[in-house]
């Protein structure tokens, strides 16, 4: 008997992307059989459903790892510098299921759940999505007049956003690098085509698709660049294999090749760098996020931000652990310039989806600080009680996440006859016409602009602490005053909603109970997350450090 | 004859490819360039799988990891040529300077 031997998948630890994977190719051929009537709420539930059920295997998965992953904190008190994680790499090496892996599963989830609500909202359109009635069809043309008269929809975009979620939640947790770039192209491709969607303003939509699309395939080819000449210095596709490598010093041959090392660190730094849109790989967010359908850029903004930085996090860290004197004056440098030109550029925006984008950046440029930092217990910088970078980073992205889903959410309820009104001169007077609308967007603002007692302060805080225990207190110093800065632009939408008089036939419109669930949760999360962190920093400081 | 050289030839059709996306205007030349710089990817990742090889091994992943890239490259196509056909049809125009509604 000499076949193959069948390769040990772990099917227990890998359920949440079976399910997510599985349910996704459902919904296709729901696509093509479910007869039309029923088809929009069919989609929706199995959407609902499917996160869901990857949730709780995540979180069965969670439980089952928690009790290794309080000895190995307990552990590490007394013995700083142990290596042993908790966690194992299933389907052959591939895909990592550790602390952090779960926690960034967890929250992709939880947060594709808010957006997927979203999605799924039509009282606003009255009746119909806010998808484009026939992608294919010329906007203008008389096939799309046709097609909007017959009130069609376009439910492909649950199937695309299943696939996108499981693309990431690959992406948040791959052990090595062709697993790293299949879930990049997974997680991408069904993002450009979202984008193209908008019911409404499709010039601008498609034109933010083509962009999106363009920018994007260059910089996956980067960073696939950047993945050859890693694996030509290491001989090794999975992180570990490149950590060993560069422990033991050797390129191919036997000689050093620190050339490829480096620009293969640089190249797929690119790579990881534009998905988190940070600066100079910017210049996409602000069109993309403004041309996209607004239920998707929350999507967007909140879920690839994450996914961005778990990878990020995960090849820096445990592939290019022992090269952080290289990377890390270069990722200085960039969040110094992602924050300011996130900040300063946001100040001269009009536009509430424009400035929300360069709001995003800012936050990548925060995020930035701390992955920088690197305070990781495998390298001694964690002190007693304080988060390592990792688990600062998950605490800031859920705060930032569920405040950005929620704030889009707002967005897509603030309209006039020609839909959302994103321009900032219709938002005058909003707290006349509709208070508590004006006051919940004034909170995800408070939050993202870090005012104590909301989820941005904490995090703000987390990952400041994170940078600063890492040995880089000149940056937390420059974040402090870019917050500042970005205080400023927030303030002004409030002040704009609330001491100027009504002056446009902007409305608030009352959404389904789906938008109004994420608007909601976001608002209470953001609260509570302020009030009481206790509960949710102990969570995510069971996970300080990722398995290599 | 020596595997630098096919190096040497991935990372030419890597710059070309990042020069073509960078400097032409048309949507679809833009795009081919991309598809240049994944190619010269694929020939990297063969050329130093074979040299992680040497003369008695068995290395595959380089080229296991080329086949990866090519589904991914026809997965893009598919996505990329979509999306231009749908912006020529709008505009009768793939050039990317046409493509400027917005802008700050």
């Amino acid at each position: 008997m000499n076949g193959l031997p069948a390769p040990a998948l772990g099917y227990v630890e890998l359920l949440p992307l079976i399910i997510l994977f599985a349910m996704a190719c459902v919904q296709v051929l729901v696509e093509a059989f479910a007869p039309r009537r029923v088809r929009f709420n069919l989609q929706l539930a199995l959407g609902i459903l499917t996160i869901l059920a990857a949730l709780a295997a995540a979180i069965a998965n969670l439980v089952r790892l928690a009790p290794a992953l309080s000895a190995y904190n307990q552990g590490t008190a007394t013995q700083q510098g142990s290596s042993l994680n908790p966690g194992i790499k299933v389907a052959v090496g591939s895909i990592a299921v550790d602390g952090p892996g779960l926690m960034f599963t967890i929250l992709l989830l939880v947060l594709g759940l808010f957006a997927v609500l979203v999605i799924g909202e039509r009282k606003l359109g009255n009746g119909v999505s806010a998808f484009t009635a026939q992608a294919a069809a010329t906007p203008g043309s008389p096939a799309e007049r046709e097609a909007i008269a017959a009130r069609n929809e376009h439910t492909e975009i649950f199937p695309l956003f299943t696939f996108a979620l499981l693309g990431m939640v690959v992406f948040a947790t791959s052990n090595d690098l062709l697993t790293l770039f299949v879930g990049l192209e997974i997680m991408s491709l069904p993002l450009y085509l979202m984008a193209g969607m908008a019911r409404r303003r499709r010039l601008q939509s498609q034109e933010a698709s083509l962009k999106y699309f363009l920018l994007g395939a260059m910089s996956s080819a980067i960073f696939l660049y950047g993945i050859a000449l890693l694996y030509g210095y290491s001989g090794s596709l999975t992180l570990g294999g490149i950590a060993d490598a560069i422990d033991a010093n050797h390129g191919y041959q036997g000689g050093l090749h620190d050339g490829l090392l480096l620009a293969g660190m640089g190249l797929i730094a690119v790579g990881l760098l534009f998905k988190v849109s940070a600066v100079p790989f910017h210049s996409w967010t602000p069109d993309v996020y403004q041309g996209s359908p607004t239920a998707v850029t929350g999507f967007m903004a909140a879920c690839t931000k994450v996914a961005g930085f778990a990878g990020m996090l995960r090849v820096f860290y445990v592939a290019l652990g022992a090269q952080s004197w290289n990377w890390q004056p270069l990722l200085a440098v960039i969040a110094v310039l992602t924050m300011a030109v996130g900040a300063i550029l946001a100040v001269t925006q009009t536009d509430v989806k424009r400035m929300l984008a360069y709001s995003a950046i800012a936050h990548a440029g925060f995020v930035l600080t701390a992955v920088t930092g690197a305070a990781q217990p495998e390298n001694g910088m964690v002190r007693a009680g304080q988060l390592s970078s990792v688990s600062a980073i998950v605490f800031y992205l859920l705060a930032y996440g569920i405040g950005t889903l929620g704030a889009f959410a707002v967005v897509t309820m603030v309209r006039d006859d020609n839909g959302e009104v994103t321009d900032l001169a219709g938002w005058r007077g909003l707290a006349r016409k509709s208070p508590i609308v004006a006051s919940v967007f004034a909170i995800f603002l408070l939050s993202f602009a870090g005012i104590p007692l909301t989820g941005g302060f904490i995090g703000k805080w987390s990952v400041f602490v994170a940078a600063w225990q890492g040995g880089y207190a000149w940056l937390v110093v420059v974040a402090v005053l870019m917050s500042l800065i970005a205080a400023f632009f927030y303030l002004r939408v409030i002040v704009v909603m609330f001491f100027t008089e009504p002056d446009s036939d902007t409305r608030v419109v009352m959404p389904s109970w789906l938008t109004l669930t994420t608007v909601a949760v976001g608002c209470l999360a953001t609260v509570i997350l302020g009030i009481l962190p206790g509960p949710v920093l102990n969570l995510v400081a069971l996970a300080p450090s990722f398995i290599r | 004859m020596s595997p630098e050289n096919y190096l040497i030839l991935s990372a030419i059709l890597f710059s070309i490819g990042i020069f073509g996306v960078m400097v032409r205007r048309n949507a679809l030349v833009a795009f081919m360039s991309i598809e240049l710089m994944l190619n010269a990817s694929n020939l990297a990742l063969v050329t130093f799988s074979n040299m992680h090889a040497g003369n008695s091994g068995f290395v595959l992943d380089g080229q296991i990891f080329a086949f990866f890239v090519m589904v991914v490259a026809a997965a893009e196509v598919v996505v990329g040529l979509a999306i231009i056909v749908s912006i020529f049809r709008t505009r009768r125009s793939a050039s990317v300077d046409d493509a400027s509604l917005l802008k700050f």
